[in-house]
């Protein structure tokens, strides 16, 4: 007998798609499984952020403590800093809550005024370079430096995240997978604050955004494909779809 | 008011069903999803699904619904979330037919397919429809009738209808709220006659 699921309804006369949705149901009861409630979106941005954390405390042997003191006295530096840890923490909360059927799709803007603070702070740093000609400036080899590390940062932040979304339903999965690559990115580039030998530039900020919109690209491609669990090939129910929406 | 407290308290059956599915408990689940198949129907044809793609809609809407079932808050409504999901999949459902080719190998199939244009009546309903609202506005008092077509019919602005008529604006006004009420109510009950 073929896979009910399968079945072609457009061939089927309506009493046997009656049917055919009717042993859907049954095999659905016959195979549900008791399931621990997902915490709340909010909940869970903050286990995000403890390990987000924990990656920077991790980090602080390595970092240059008493230059960061001195950089934070710069309002700017310290406005992209706080504006990128909020993107972050925003950004989690979005993607987890665009995660979660029937909640508002209004959560998907809230990372936006984080990120314009961050940005504009960020882009008012690049002023520097001809209000303070003398200031430190960054050399090549260091903007390659950074760039590794926001990649490399951004890389176990963004599969940590993408897991943990995995674990609810996100109808829209790419846009999950791009808040979640922005939260990531945004997360990596606060870690690298500490690390940071040099003010920002012009430069710098073009190599932090080209590295932000990878990051966000590559979750949206990847991530999303990763989170739409429930589509098969051509977005029909594929053989086996119980046994998969199971797992 | 009976109707909304019956919505409500499908509502909390509908949610308390889910949170007995949530620890295992079958028939529940079993019962719930029966009862949701009507109602992700018929969201999914307020989202403009039609004929056979409405199955797969259902169907792809209870397989969500049971990957996504731990993700159900019992402290929120269940209506709500359930239409999330229907919605959603409703809209994949709308954008493979969008894709997918639209020429047709059947002749047989495409030549008994009902015409999704006008119906050979319709010209004339509407047509009738016309003579009625006519028929209405004639009837109504003066000042009335004359709000009403200047207004609603003719579309004018309420200044140029004052220095056509050589009434008040606020005369006006009240003429037409008149006359919509005066027609709501004939028509209506012009309706009501045809309907029984």
């Amino acid at each position: 007998m073929s896979d009910p699921v399968t079945q072609d309804p457009v061939t089927q006369d309506p009493a046997s798609r009656d049917l055919s949705i009717h042993d859907l149901v049954e095999d659905l009861a016959r195979s549900l499984t008791p399931v621990r409630r997902l915490p709340g979106p909010g909940r869970r941005t903050l286990v995000w952020s403890g390990a987000v954390l924990t990656v920077g405390l991790l980090l602080v042997p390595m970092s240059d403590v008493s230059g960061l003191r001195a950089r934070l006295g710069v309002p700017d530096l310290h406005w992209a800093a706080l504006g990128a840890i909020l993107t972050a923490i925003a950004a989690a909360l979005a993607a987890f809550q665009s995660s979660v059927p029937g909640r508002s799709a209004a959560w998907s803007w809230l990372p936006l005024p984080p990120l314009v603070l961050w940005l504009g702070a960020s882009g008012l740093g690049c002023l520097r370079g001809w209000l303070a000609p003398a200031a430190n400036l960054a050399e090549p080899e260091e903007m390659r430096g950074c760039f590794v590390f926001l990649m490399g940062v951004s890389l176990p932040l963004s599969v940590l995240l993408v897991l943990m979304l995995r674990r609810a339903c996100p109808l829209r999965p790419n846009l999950t997978a791009a808040l979640g690559g922005l939260a990531a990115a945004a997360a990596a580039a606060a870690l690298l604050v500490p690390f940071h030998p040099h003010d920002a530039t012009a430069t710098d900020l073009l190599v932090h955004l080209v590295a932000v919109l990878i990051v966000v690209g590559l979750n949206s491609l990847f991530g999303g494909r990763l989170l739409d669990r429930n589509a098969g090939p051509r977005g029909r129910p594929v053989t086996g779809s119980i046994r998969k929406a199971n797992d | 008011m009976p109707v909304r407290s019956a919505a409500l308290s499908g509502e909390a059956a509908l949610s308390a069903a889910m949170q007995a599915a949530q620890v295992g408990d079958a028939a529940a689940y079993r019962a719930l999803l029966r009862d949701c198949l009507p109602v992700i129907s018929a969201m999914a044809r307020a989202k403009g699904v039609q004929g056979a793609a409405l199955d797969d809609v259902v169907q792809d809407t209870l397989l969500t619904l049971h990957r996504a079932r731990a993700t159900y808050d019992p402290a929120r409504p269940f209506l709500p979330w359930l239409r999330a999901i229907t919605q959603r999949r409703a809209i994949d459902a709308l954008r493979r037919k969008g894709r997918r080719p639209q020429e047709v190998h059947e002749p047989l199939g495409y030549e008994a397919r009902a015409d999704d244009g006008p119906g050979p009546g319709d010209d004339l309903e509407r047509r009738e429809r016309a003579a009625i609202l006519a028929a209405a506005v004639a009837h109504l008092p003066e000042g009335q009738r004359e709000a009403i077509e200047h207004i609603a019919l003719r579309e004018l602005s309420l200044d140029e209808t004052s220095t056509l008529t050589r009434r008040t604006k606020g005369a006006l006004k009240v003429n037409f709220h008149r006359g919509l009420k005066a027609l709501r109510v004939s028509l209506s009950s012009r309706k009501e006659d045809t309907d029984v």
